[in-house]
């Protein structure tokens, strides 16, 4: 059974049809790619399924629980992280606090441990902290770890946000546009940390992105998503060579 | 002559670092024992010394109120606060500072909780003495101490949690009406309510559970306001806030149970020194705790961006409104005290005026913040004190230099600072 299963799923804003029957199956361990033009839906397909719009029709299923109809932060316990495309930081805080706050669903002390200081808590505290440094070691910002986040350059603050979605311990990782902004050497480290979260954590990713190179380099699956609809989904090689894809992307050629 | 004036201010620069630099060596435990000795020596020779530089009595507040007062008295107003206070204090701290970087070194290795509750006795002994000289000081005190925990309990809405709530006096009224209709009624013969119930003798002992139920009313009353008003932000929860703040205020003058705008009166005399200082200092402990944990960072990820905050599992609605809760109840502990530490309430004392009080201390002082809050209604309540002669002026002194602070230091003097407890109480390192 798969991993993350989305069936026949659409979504209206008013008039609009964002999506239309969109349907997705990850299994443990796949890392998926989302592509299409500007505009096309697929943000909106991220935020569907980790519950920041309530689909108009369709089913969501993770690892056999129904996601429909969960708020965000259940959704987000459940097994999905995320980054956003825009980077959502927390502008006062600092970059471990930031990876130690995604532990929030795992931490159990309650109100008496935040009020009181109980050894519970400490000891909570202890562990999640050990985490969170063992991820921003992984990501290779741990030195800035008692940075305030946005004093931090661009690419570190990618990786921090990263961090921050791995300290969550999710089951699939949504990754929104991960490269967006970055130079080429940036691009070939964060392909890297890519590579090595999905090598070492065995985790499934999904993830939307512009950049051809990354996802023909890193997906072993991608859809092509145009006004909504998925027009092609296969390998790297049968996306490149399809023609509706090289059709929406490039544009027909008009024969004089 | 510029040369001169060129080296006296380097002069003073390294002077002022040298200031520093010492400074930062002694310990706190040396700065509370050198206030000791500051403080007895002016319990044995403040009366006569005073009289002897031409002051009518010992100044009660630093001398401001008999500089401002009385102009000409300014250099022994001045010539007495070096003298008692700073020499003595400076002298002895940098005299035991030594050994008392050992002890706190000791204490710390022992037990740190040893180590603050030892902190707290000495900085209470300060406190107790310098405020037997007069009523006026331990009044003065008293209402500073409730001032701080209700800017820290602000401070929790709005500095952590970034909303702008606007009822803290509606709650600091439901706390104190609760905790006085408690006491009163229970351990008070009294025209409204009748002979007491209970012997007052046991009366002392439930006292913390009258400010409990002062602080459980008001946040029984902020969840009135919490649940309809969060499904939308800012501005809207300011003016809902404001509007609660005024029901609770006509709702208090039109009940003649509780005396209505005549105010109610014959709370017991139990909130003394000891009794505020040390709910203080426990509001300080726990608001502390709370703010920094995990659970209490999750407000300020929800002020700086709840999406965010919900995608990383934080159940950003409950935090809201448990925030809310939290710094009402505090608001109504703090009613509570104030109730008894005045022994008479009236509807009118919780309105805009207090407001606008509270808030100047929590944005004086600086948002997110328990320095900040400590500083701002300190500094706010003593300066209320302290420029007292000028009446009316003092109105625009204290706005003006809050406009001040607002250009200057846009989010308070002390913003965004964590108070660290160990950081405080443990020995400050010696000479390199």
């Amino acid at each position: 059974m798969s991993l993350l299963r989305v069936e026949k799923m659409t979504h209206y804003f008013g008039g609009l049809r964002a999506v239309h029957n969109y349907e997705l199956a990850i299994e443990p361990g796949q890392v998926r790619g989302l592509i299409g033009p500007n505009g096309a839906g697929k943000t909106t397909i991220f935020n569907l399924i980790t519950g920041i719009y309530q689909p108009t029709e369709g089913k969501i299923m993770l690892d056999g629980t129904e996601l429909n109809g969960r708020a965000p932060h259940v959704i987000a316990s459940l097994g999905i992280g995320r980054t956003f495309q825009n980077m959502l930081l927390w502008r006062h805080m600092t970059v471990l606090e930031h990876v130690k706050m995604a532990r929030y669903s795992k931490l159990t002390y309650g109100l008496a441990g935040a009020f009181f200081g109980t050894a519970r808590r400490y000891q909570q505290e202890a562990e999640s902290e050990e985490i969170a440094l063992r991820l921003l070691k992984m990501m290779g910002v741990e030195q800035v770890a008692d940075q305030i986040v946005l004093n931090l350059p661009y690419g570190a603050q990618r990786r921090v946000e990263m961090a921050r979605a791995l300290a969550m311990e999710p089951k699939v990782l949504f990754l929104d546009e991960p490269t967006a902004g970055m130079n080429p050497e940036e691009l070939l480290q964060m392909m890297d940390i890519i590579r090595q979260i999905h090598g070492e954590l065995g985790m499934a990713i999904f993830l939307i992105e512009h950049r051809m190179r990354v996802v023909m380099e890193l997906c072993q699956k991608i859809q092509t998503l145009v006004f909504g609809e998925v027009i092609a989904e296969g390998t790297p090689e049968e996306i490149q060579n399809n023609p509706k894809v090289i059709d929406a992307y490039l544009g027909k050629e008009v024969v004089q | 002559m510029e040369a001169t004036s060129e080296k006296l201010s380097i002069d003073k620069k390294q002077l002022l670092s040298g200031l520093r630099v010492a400074a930062s060596r002694i310990p706190l435990l040396a700065w509370f024992l050198g206030g000791l000795v500051a403080v007895a020596l002016e319990q044995f020779i403040g009366n006569p010394f005073a009289r002897g530089i031409g002051l009518p009595k010992v100044p009660v507040l630093f001398g401001f109120v008999i500089m401002l007062k009385k102009p000409f008295l300014i250099p022994s107003a001045v010539l007495y606060v070096v003298l008692i206070y700073l020499l003595p204090v400076a002298v002895v701290a940098r005299l035991t500072a030594a050994s008392m970087n050992r002890l706190a070194a000791k204490l710390l290795d022992l037990k740190m909780f040893l180590s603050v509750i030892l902190h707290l006795l000495l900085f209470y002994a300060v406190l107790h003495i310098w405020a037997e000289m007069s009523d006026y000081r331990v009044l003065v005190l008293k209402l500073m101490l409730i001032a701080v925990m209700l800017t820290l309990s602000l401070n929790i809405i709005n500095g952590y949690m970034g909303e702008f709530s606007c009822s803290h006096p509606g709650f600091m009224a439901l706390g104190a009406y609760s905790a006085s209709v408690f006491t009163v009624w229970l351990f008070a013969d009294d025209r409204l309510f009748g002979p007491a119930l209970l012997p007052p003798a046991i009366g002392p002992f439930l006292f913390p559970i009258a400010l409990l139920v002062g602080g459980l009313v008001a946040a029984v009353g902020a969840l009135a306001v919490a649940v309809p008003s969060f499904r939308t932000r800012g501005d809207y929860l300011a003016i809902i806030s404001l509007a609660f703040m005024f029901i609770v205020k006509s709702l208090i003058e039109n009940l003649e149970v509780v005396g209505g705008p005549r105010g109610l009166g014959n709370q017991p005399d139990w909130a003394n020194l000891p009794v505020v200082f040390a709910t203080t200092a426990i509001c300080i402990w726990i608001i502390n705790n709370f703010v920094r944990s995990t659970m209490g960072k999750a407000l300020n990820a929800v002020r700086d961006n709840e999406m965010a905050a919900d995608a990383m599992t934080v159940d950003t609605r409950k935090t809201k409104i448990l925030a809310f809760l939290f710094g009402a109840f505090w608001a109504g502990v703090a009613g509570g005290l104030f109730a008894h530490v005045l022994r008479y309430v009236n509807p009118g004392t919780f309105g805009i005026q207090k407001l606008a009080e509270v808030l100047a201390m929590v944005y004086f002082g600086g948002l997110n913040s328990v320095y900040g809050s400590i500083v701002g209604a300190c500094g706010i309540s003593l300066l209320g004190e302290a420029l007292r002669p000028l009446e009316l002026y003092k109105w625009i002194i204290i706005p003006l230099l809050l406009i001040l602070v607002m250009i200057f230091r846009p989010t308070g003097l002390i913003a965004f600072k964590e108070f660290d407890v160990k950081k405080l109480v443990q020995p400050k390192k010696m000479a390199d």
